[in-house]
């Protein structure tokens, strides 16, 4: 009995003298990327082994409702210490009410590994200061589908008219040339973006900045009305046609090209693993011009200013920000990360972040989206009409500005 | 012993009303806590003006003035609220029309009227995001069984989800499927209440199917048709899942099927895909909804009421 007593106060006392070591913090990583569960999850499980005092436990929630819930649990003084936010104007929203912590060289010595244009995507306009690490870019451009291109004996398109000679000739063959349809109103954005972005080109963008244009400009009049040329090429009844059924009709060879986003490519890959595609920039103005797809940043990632365990969430997201976390990040998801100098080991992927180099920004999602009526409020309820033709692409330049022009100073007045 | 007795009668109105008050309070706590506290919540922020998601400063009724007066915000406003009308006097003429010689029909006790019965009311137990769904993959342009069949006739159907012209009619022709055996049973019950004599003497009289209808099945079921036009009216003007599901949060094509509903989640909660939260315009647009529907639906239920004692 006595010697019970004995190893009963022993192992009390070894307990008690190991507990310190063992505690250790947990914190959580809130986002809306259910799908990437797994490969977060071995990511965290990198950082755990590099700071064996910190656990990360993943929690996602539907895409849709993201906002809401977030919103809702940051007002409350809850939510995930580490939160995965979207960018630009979604951000700027969470900010303006003092939701997140200021990152800096200070507590974030990572942001040195990002491009100015990804900081952008994580910058509160009103101080200049960051509030998220960026986590991935996002391109659009034209996926093409190998064997459908190889089997028609055509070559893939670099400029508008060769797109519409190569068209002409797949429909020929009896295969849809784009795959594309209007039925899914935030790509719809995408479309005009992917399309007209090569031939509006930077400068309008710059002009734009500055107020010298407005989207009742000519030149992107012109653009709009480039458009109107794709109808001839895209499914029948493509007014009704969604995204993912876009989707299905390239994998599937029915359709020989898709404008789409490279956040698409490894949901292709799985769902046809035999498919051979590529991902190149869409139709040049003409030939000679410099490839331009178009690029935003997807989001960051946050840290609570209501956290318990903000040091614990700062090391994270700094961690978040490493050259190791990026180059695992982009071979596990297939997103380019815009961490610099990582690794794109995947053929596709390298290509992608090649076109990244000299690509246009998405002008809605990085420079309208801060107010109300957003740009891509008035675009995505504007483009459909015009597609069909019910009101004309100056109509539709003219809504958008006198819409922007609200918030928007340059536009005011013109 | 008087005074005891005196004291037992006083008291005893007084323990009822407490015990009244004590079995209500459940309902009244829950009541307050998401009911009533909820719609002044909504009822205060639509005086705020919002910077970022949190209120910063009273603006009075700017909110107001914004939704109702100024553009681009008044027009999606306005053209959401047309759409609204639209989904109603659709849902009175379409769907309770059909579902009023429904009934009728079935109150004749046909052949086969109760497997009938049970055909027609099964849609209303599905949830209209299974019913949404379903009817969004039957209009597929390129896969849909609607198309389909019409291509089996050498028809070429159009993109009905796609087309200003054809997706709010589309979107209201899947409610009705979904809703049409709701009236039916309301209408049909009313009908069963009436006196099987009354209908016999009326037979006699040598009243056809239309002057049965017309004069004797008509006025007698008032109260039936009072129920049904309320819930139609509120129904119609609070319109969510069903054009969330078929539509989208936009209303697309190019809003043409925005309603009141969609316009208030997509300016409170905003859309990760295209515009941001304000709940400030969102609160202002819900209580404008609120005192439209309560404000309507008190008028027309004292008018209905009073058609019904005049019948």
């Amino acid at each position: 009995m006595r010697a019970f007593a004995g190893l009963l106060t022993a192992a009390t006392i070894a307990w008690g003298l190991s507990a310190p070591f063992t505690y250790a913090t947990d914190i959580s990583f809130w986002t809306w990327r259910q799908e990437d569960k797994a490969a977060y999850n071995e990511l965290f499980a990198d950082f755990t082994k590099k700071n064996p005092d910190i656990n990360v436990k993943f929690q996602s929630f539907p895409d849709e409702n993201y906002p809401t819930i977030a919103s809702t649990a940051l007002a409350g003084g809850k939510g995930g210490d580490v939160i995965h936010t979207h960018a630009y104007g979604w951000l700027e929203q969470f900010v303006k009410s003092g939701y997140f912590v200021k990152q800096d060289a200070s507590n974030m010595p990572s942001l040195a590994n990002m491009s100015a244009d990804a900081l952008l995507s994580g910058t509160y306009r009103a101080d200049s200061q960051v509030y998220s690490l960026p986590f991935a870019s996002q391109t659009l451009g034209l996926f093409i589908n190998k064997d459908v291109f190889e089997k028609a004996g055509l070559k893939a398109p670099t400029t508008w008219d060769e797109f519409i000679v190569v068209s002409k000739a797949l429909k020929d063959k009896g295969v849809i040339p784009l795959a594309n349809g209007l039925g899914t109103s935030w790509f719809n954005e995408m479309f005009v973006a992917t399309f007209t972005g090569p031939l509006l080109g930077q400068e309008f963008v710059s002009d734009l900045k500055s107020g010298k244009a407005t989207f009742k400009d000519p030149r992107y009049i012109a653009a709009l009305t480039k458009l109107l040329e794709l109808r001839a090429y895209m499914p029948t009844g493509f007014e009704g046609i969604d995204y993912s059924t876009a989707g299905q009709l390239f994998i599937s060879g029915r359709a020989a090209m898709l404008a789409g986003g490279s956040f698409d490519i490894s949901t292709y890959r799985a769902q046809n693993p035999k498919l051979k595609m590529d991902f190149i920039a869409p139709p040049a103005a003409k030939v000679g011009d410099i490839p331009q797809a178009t690029k935003f940043f997807d989001g960051g990632y946050a840290v609570n200013a209501a956290s318990p365990n903000k040091e614990a969430a700062l090391k994270l997201v700094n961690w978040m920000g490493t050259k190791e976390f990026g180059d695992k990040f982009t071979a596990l998801l297939g997103n380019i990360s815009p961490i610099k100098g990582v690794d794109v080991k995947d053929p596709l992927l390298a290509e992608v972040a090649k076109l990244n180099e000299t690509a246009m920004p998405h002008i809605n999602v990085v420079y309208f989206r801060f107010e109300k009526p957003t740009g891509s409020e008035l675009l995505q309820s504007g483009i459909t009409k015009m597609m069909s033709g019910s009101i004309t692409p100056e109509q539709l330049g003219g809504d958008v500005t006198n819409g922007l022009a609200k918030w928007y100073k340059p536009f005011q007045g013109k | 012993m008087n005074d005891d007795r005196r004291r037992a009668l006083i008291s005893q109105p007084q323990r009822r009303s407490l015990w009244i008050l004590f079995l209500l309070l459940p309902a009244i706590v829950v009541m307050t806590l998401f009911v009533v506290w909820p719609l002044l919540s909504a009822l205060r922020f639509a005086f705020y003006e919002f910077n970022g998601l949190s209120p910063s400063q009273f603006v009075g009724l700017e909110n107001f003035r914004k939704v109702l007066f100024e553009e681009p915000f008044s027009d999606w406003t306005y053209n959401a609220f047309c759409h609204n009308v639209i989904v109603f006097f659709a849902l009175m003429v379409f769907e309770n029309g059909t579902a009023f010689l429904i009934a009728f029909a079935l109150l004749k006790g046909l052949p086969g009227h109760r497997i009938h019965q049970v055909i027609i009311f099964l849609p209303v137990v599905l949830s209209s995001v299974i019913v949404g769904f379903l009817w969004k993959l039957f209009l597929h342009p390129m896969f849909g069984l609607v198309n389909g069949a019409l291509a089996l006739i050498d028809i070429q159907g159009p993109a009905w989800l796609g087309s200003e012209s054809t997706a709010l009619g589309s979107i209201i022709f899947a409610n009705i499927w979904h809703w049409l055996g709701f009236p039916t049973l309301v209408l049909l019950a009313g009908m069963q209440r009436i006196s099987a004599e009354v209908i016999e003497a009326a037979r006699l009289d040598g009243a056809g199917d239309y002057v049965l209808l017309r004069r004797i099945i008509w006025p007698l079921i008032a109260p039936s048709v009072t129920i049904v036009c309320i819930l139609t009216f509120i129904g119609s003007f609070n319109w969510f899942e069903i054009p969330y599901v078929m539509a989208g949060l936009t209303g697309s094509p190019g809003g043409s099927t925005d309603v009141l509903g969609l316009y208030f989640y997509r300016t409170a909660f905003g859309s990760v895909s295209s515009g941001i939260q304000d709940f400030g315009q969102g609160s202002a647009l819900a209580v404008l909804m609120f005192l439209f529907v309560a404000g309507f639906s008190f008028v027309g239920l004292r008018f209905l009421r009073r058609r019904e004692i005049q019948l």
